[in-house]
């Protein structure tokens, strides 16, 4: 799959093409046999390799020369020179013959004190000049780093000297060296920890810097076990990488989830990784990892298991079972009984892999299986497929293009992913290939890819309301670049009338909204039938012209000029105004208890996310939906007790409080200590009204005598370090699961710091008692309107609101270009107290309104009409 | 006085600037003979051809070139110095007149610029245009043998160092390398210029042009406008953009991929349209114009300018066609790590 943009934050590097660790690529270059290695290369990058080390340090080799000629070789291999190369040796002199024969931007691998500062700086200098990132080993005139302490101490020491000659910080990438545990040498125990840590206190002392390491050394001593060294590995990066190692040498496809080990070998490896003695014991955790080891020496693990009825059954059963049933301990082994037993690795994915995803595609399809299997069910898949990619290569066969194929991503200025993802799945479950971009993709990337992938269609997703314009650009660049390939729209601001009115015109091929995830494989399965298409397009065009068509002729509800809306604004109970705060001014929340988030939580939208329909609990008794509502419910709450217990997310908020006044439809707020004035317009209903209904707006809410409005941010933090252990190891229901949970904590913070803003902050409340279901009804006074919602649709509002709240700083929440909030799990909004504060939706705005917002904005007429399109006709 | 760098990014915020336009065809139209090429020299081979010599045989014709973009509205007049390196100049045996040809085009060059500035005021520049030469560093010649090159990284530096320092001698404010179509050629420009800046002990700051050879984006090594962008930022160049390539049409899409991601100026400067089935440019100006102008009004380009087929009059256009339209804002980007291969890879904030 082509990615040209990591959006995760954990980076494969590719190990297979250094002398010094695989073997085999070793006798290839000893025996000359260059081109046997290029293919070693190009098997890399297409299991998912995001940089290639090249290593050539070996004795018996011309070190110089042999870099340089592979290096050329695979310059000309566009399939392998698209990625960065890592140019890995001790050598100085190796390295830098290397660098003259890198075109793009690589890493050098590595360079350290060893010698002395002169020789170090020395050598940065020509990284620079040569245009490479560093790898700076842990490594001084004394010795190689052990201990934390010395870790740190050379890092930190490193990173003063290479960013006092001006070398960009972003470019420094530490490896504190990864050494051997496990060894039988007591002095050798701490190893692990001592890197973990150490990471961890660089990482705040070394802004932008990186972390890299090689993983095979954590092992060494456990040579010729690999059921035992790819649990400690995996063990070991589950600490390391939220301590913050962000990329390593490693082989992706020998990982195993962190959750599917053998709880007593898992246990065993955390003992010594962690270096846990227990107490009492007279073993040594690393004794008792030696007695255990024996067990797996020789065999795989997945043979611990055969005890299991399923795991007598012949293996074509076994493939459709753990498809069915979504389980992956076994996936690779059968994979790869399966692929001994066929002609070409190619009819495992052909036959009983297809046959088995069909057997779920037909229980999706009738109602028999729900989003959430389904998932696992890929998860399964793709493991399998990334077992046989390899051999699928070796053959130099055609990759199996299976129905079709679909670009996806999120638009740029967008960074939401659940329900794209979750499309990918179920499209990919249906036999169809998906080449997913991720998130912020530029309209550039998207074509490119499609073209590049030689794609059947493109399937752009968002979640906020500037993505709907960045849609249309994607349209009309397709348009310009001549392409014919469909375009399907998805995401939950996207409609089938914005589609119609906006999409559609822009693109002279077809354009499609797609309503949900089910629709997706009816819509892809249409658009690539030979016999069906020309209808179904047409369909769909005749279908949004006729939209079009409607709307011009009928019109819409009439809009009355924004003077008389004016006139007709909402008259609110001046005798019951809240008093002034109790605690003005901004306050932040560092660390809100997760636990106390989780009993605020609104479940029903987490179903809905998994396409569950139904209200929570009442859900979970469901007839149709409600075993598989029971069984995400369980997995959720297995995973949330995680999260709290272990920490891995955090929730940081801020609220603020300021004293203001109504100025027309705008809010003027008063920052007494700074003496200034912040102004906040606010948009309003414009459409004819029947008799005694107002045109409402925000500010009606607020007096212009002087009145209070507060503004909150709040924004979950922690989860990109997860995402990268589930992505590392395709598990994609993981990665949606905790992305939901994430969002869940998101609103149930922003509904947590509401309560606390009426009850004590504000304190207008201070007796509320509201059940939550009384919360989730929104049954207290006062209202939490969102930029970018219905009743203030501007999303440019959120700059305004995040420096009143010094946003960055407080609830760490930053916004893109388009205004969406990173992390992405954030919530933020105005606070009016107001009794007979309500929520309402703006709705359409006139032209006139357009160009007093814009006055009032201080923009151009050209920046208002684009932040408002969705409200302009 | 304040440093060419700053001058012209000082005037660069206030409007867009333009550079010079085509040189080889405004050549052509001159009908020399063997004779204007050859001069005095007494050179072994036939010079008809070989433009850049004629800083040596007909100063007059360099110099009346450099002023008629200078009088069309051009802030910066660009070298006749495509092809003097020793590469391209052994090819008519005139290999050791390299410094000579590129140290009397700069001066030239500097003349007319201080001519046009003492009339009005207004601080016209030189770039010293550094072409690719016609060998790859990235690439090889032989389709059976992938890993030949034809030449290394070093002596292609030394054959850069060689005109560089010649060019900064002769008076050039900047070092323009042009016309990229490997990057590994214009990595090793970058790394000439960078020894000779220590070598004289003065800055040369640098434009970067990178041209395109496909309609998706990619030069002739492979690189994506952004992958190139990330392989040369290490040279912090005064201006990173294209050139050559195809016509302003078809570079539409590419510069503003550019612009979005370039901490830097960006200056463009295409062809006049494609050639038509005579090999000749009939783009009119004000067609040119017309289309360079979109990339202005999106806020696209700080320096405009024009590559083969291009005249005096494009630029004169161009100068009207822009006018009074705001220049490009430099976008502030992110502090990421930012690597490539062919394509570019961008890591997650640490």
């Amino acid at each position: 799959m082509t990615q040209t943009l990591s959006s995760s934050s954990f980076v494969n590097i590719g190990e297979r093409t250094n002398v010094t660790g695989s073997a085999a690529f070793k006798k290839l270059i000893l025996a000359d046999d260059f081109t046997a290695a290029v293919e070693v290369a190009r098997q890399q990058v297409e299991n998912g390799a995001q940089v290639i080390d090249v290593n050539m340090d070996e004795g018996l080799l011309d070190a110089e020369r042999a870099m340089t000629t592979f290096l050329k070789l695979i310059a000309a291999e566009p399939d392998i020179a698209r990625v960065p190369v890592m140019i890995d040796s001790s050598k100085w002199s190796v390295i830098e013959a290397g660098l003259k024969c890198v075109p793009g931007k690589p890493i050098v691998n590595s360079i350290s004190m060893k010698e002395g500062e002169e020789p170090f700086l020395a050598q940065a200098r020509l990284c620079r000049a040569y245009g490479a990132a560093v790898v700076v080993m842990a490594f001084d005139e004394v010795g190689q780093a052990d201990t934390r302490e010395r870790k740190i101490e050379i890092c930190e020491r490193a990173y003063k000297l290479l960013t006092g000659i001006g070398f960009p910080p972003e470019d420094i990438i530490f490896d504190p060296n990864i050494f051997a545990i496990a060894t039988g040498l007591e002095e050798h125990d701490n190893y692990a920890v001592d890197f973990i840590e150490a990471v961890k206190v660089i990482r705040q002392r070394c802004p932008h810097a990186h972390f890299s390491g090689g993983l095979s050394n954590l092992s060494f001593g456990f040579r010729g076990n690999e059921t035992v060294r790819r649990a400690m590995h995996s063990v070991f990066l589950y600490y390391a990488i939220p301590a913050g190692l962000d990329m390593a040498i490693v082989n992706a496809g020998q990982l195993d989830v962190y959750d599917t080990i053998d709880p007593e070998l898992r246990n065993a490896c955390e003992d010594v990784i962690l270096n846990r003695k227990v107490k009492g014991e007279a073993e040594s955790p690393t004794e008792r990892l030696i007695a255990l080891a024996e067990r797996y020496k020789g065999k795989d693990a997945a043979q611990e298991k055969a005890a299991e009825e399923w795991r007598g059954w012949p293996v074509e059963k076994r493939l459709e079972h753990a498809l069915v049933k979504g389980i992956d301990a076994h996936i690779v082994a059968d994979t790869e009984e399966m692929r001994l037993a066929m002609d070409r690795p190619i009819e495992v994915i052909e036959g009983p892999l297809m046959d088995g995803m069909n057997v779920v595609g037909d229980l999706f399809g009738s109602g028999k299986m729900f989003l959430p299997q389904v998932v696992k069910s890929a998860r399964v898949m793709k493991k399998a497929v990334a077992h046989l990619l390899p051999f699928i290569e070796a053959e130099k066969e055609e990759g199996a293009k299976g129905k079709g194929r679909i670009v996806m991503a999120t638009v740029k200025g967008d960074v939401h992913d659940i329900g794209k993802n979750i499309v990918g799945v179920v499209l990919q479950c249906n036999g169809f290939e998906v080449v997913d971009l991720g998130v912020m993709v530029p309209w550039s990337s998207i074509l490119q890819a499609a073209n590049e992938n030689d794609a059947d269609m493109i399937g752009l997703s968002g979640l906020i309301t500037p993505s709907l314009d960045e849609m249309v650009t994607v349209a009309e660049e397709m348009q310009r670049a001549g392409m014919t390939m469909p375009l399907l729209i998805g995401g939950a601001t996207t409609s089938r009338m914005h589609t119609a009115l906006r999409i559609d015109p822009a693109y002279e091929g077809p354009v499609l909204h797609v309503l949900d995830a089910s629709r997706a494989v009816g819509v892809a399965t249409a658009l690539v039938s030979d016999t069906g298409y020309d209808a179904y397009v047409q369909g769909y065009k005749q279908d949004y012209a006729h939209i079009r068509e409607v709307r011009a002729n009928k019109g819409q509800s009439a809009l009355i000029p924004i003077e008389d809306a004016r006139a007709n604004g909402f008259a609110v109970d001046e005798h019951i105004r809240p008093f002034p705060p109790e605690q003005p001014g901004v306050h932040a929340f560092d660390q809100w208890d997760m636990a106390e988030l989780v009993e605020w939580f609104d479940w029903t939208p987490f179903f809905r996310a998994w396409e569950l329909a139904g209200t929570f609990p009442a859900i979970l008794d469901d007839a149709v939906v409600g075993e598989s509502a029971r069984g995400l419910y369980a997995d959720a709450q297995a995973m949330l007790a995680k999260i709290v217990g272990e920490g891995w997310l955090h929730a940081r908020g801020v609220a603020g409080l300021w004293p203001c006044r109504r100025d027309g439809d705008d809010v003027v707020i008063h920052l007494e200590e700074e003496e200034r004035h912040v102004r906040i317009p606010f948009l309003r209903q414009q459409i004819a009204k029947r008799e005694g209904r107002p045109n409402m707006c925000l500010a009606d809410f607020v007096s212009p005598d002087g009145d209070w409005i507060g503004g909150f941010s709040v924004a979950i933090h922690g989860i990109e370090p997860h995402l990268a252990r589930f992505k590392a190891v395709h598990d994609d229901y993981s990665d949606i699961l905790l992305k939901a949970l994430a969002d869940r904590f998101a609103e149930a913070f922003a509904e947590r710091l509401h309560a606390h803003v009426r009850t004590v902050l504000w304190g207008y409340a201070p007796g509320e008692q509201l059940t939550p279901e009384a919360i989730i009804k929104e049954e207290y006074r006062g209202i939490r309107p969102a930029p970018g919602y219905p009743a203030c649709p501007d999303h440019s509002l959120k700059p305004i609101l995040f420096e009143l709240l010094d946003a960055g700083n407080t609830s760490g929440a930053i916004l893109t270009d388009h205004f969406a909030m990173l992390p992405t799990s954030a919530v933020s909004g105005f606070y009016l107290g107001h009794p007979d504060a309500s929520y309402f939706g703006v709705a359409r705005v006139g032209e006139d309104q357009l160009v007093d917002y814009a006055e009032r904005r201080g923009v151009d007429l050209e920046t208002a009409r684009r932040w408002l399109r969705p409200n302009l006709d | 006085m304040t440093s060419a760098r700053e001058a012209l990014q000082q005037a660069a915020r206030s409007r867009i600037l333009l550079t010079d336009g085509g040189w080889g065809t405004q050549i052509q139209l001159r009908k020399l003979t063997e004779a204007d090429y050859a001069g005095t020299l007494g050179l072994g081979r036939d010079q008809k051809g070989n433009n850049d010599i004629l800083a040596l045989t007909r100063p007059d014709v360099v110099a009346a070139i450099g002023e008629a973009y200078l009088a069309a509205g051009s802030d910066i007049v660009s070298t006749n110095t495509f092809s003097a390196n020793r590469i391209s100049q052994a090819d008519y045996g005139a290999e050791h007149l390299v410094a000579d040809i590129n140290h009397e085009s700069a001066r030239l060059g500097r003349e007319a610029a201080d001519k046009f500035a003492a009339r009005d005021g207004r601080r016209r520049f030189v770039a010293g245009a550094v072409g690719p030469t016609n060998k790859t560093l990235s690439l090889s010649p032989d389709v059976n043998n992938p890993g030949y090159r034809e030449i290394d990284f070093d002596e292609l530096k030394a054959v850069y160092c060689d005109q560089v320092v010649a060019l900064a001698e002769g008076g050039a404010d900047f070092i323009l390398i042009e016309t990229i179509f490997d990057t590994l050629n214009a990595k090793a420009g970058i790394a000439a210029t960078l020894e000779a800046e220590a070598k004289l002990g003065r800055e040369l700051p640098l434009m970067i042009s990178m041209t395109l050879t496909d309609l998706s984006g990619r030069n002739l090594s492979g690189h994506t406008v952004e992958a190139f962008w990330y392989a040369v930022r290490h040279a912090k160049p005064l201006t990173v953009g294209l050139n050559c390539s195809f016509g302003a049409a078809q570079l539409r899409p590419h510069v503003r991929v550019l612009s979005d991601l370039a901490d830097t100026l960006v200056m463009v400067y295409p062809n006049a349209g494609l050639p038509n089935e005579l090999g000749e440019y009939d783009e009119q100006p004000e067609t040119t114009a017309g289309l360079v102008r979109e990339w202005a009004e999106h806020g696209q380009v700080n320096i405009l300018g024009g590559c083969c087929g291009s005249t005096p009059a494009h630029i004169a256009a161009m100068a009207k066609a822009v006018e009074g339209l705001a220049p490009r804002h430099i976008p502030e980007v992110p502090v990421r790590t930012r690597l490539a291969g062919l394509e570019p890879f961008t890591m997650a904030a640490a």
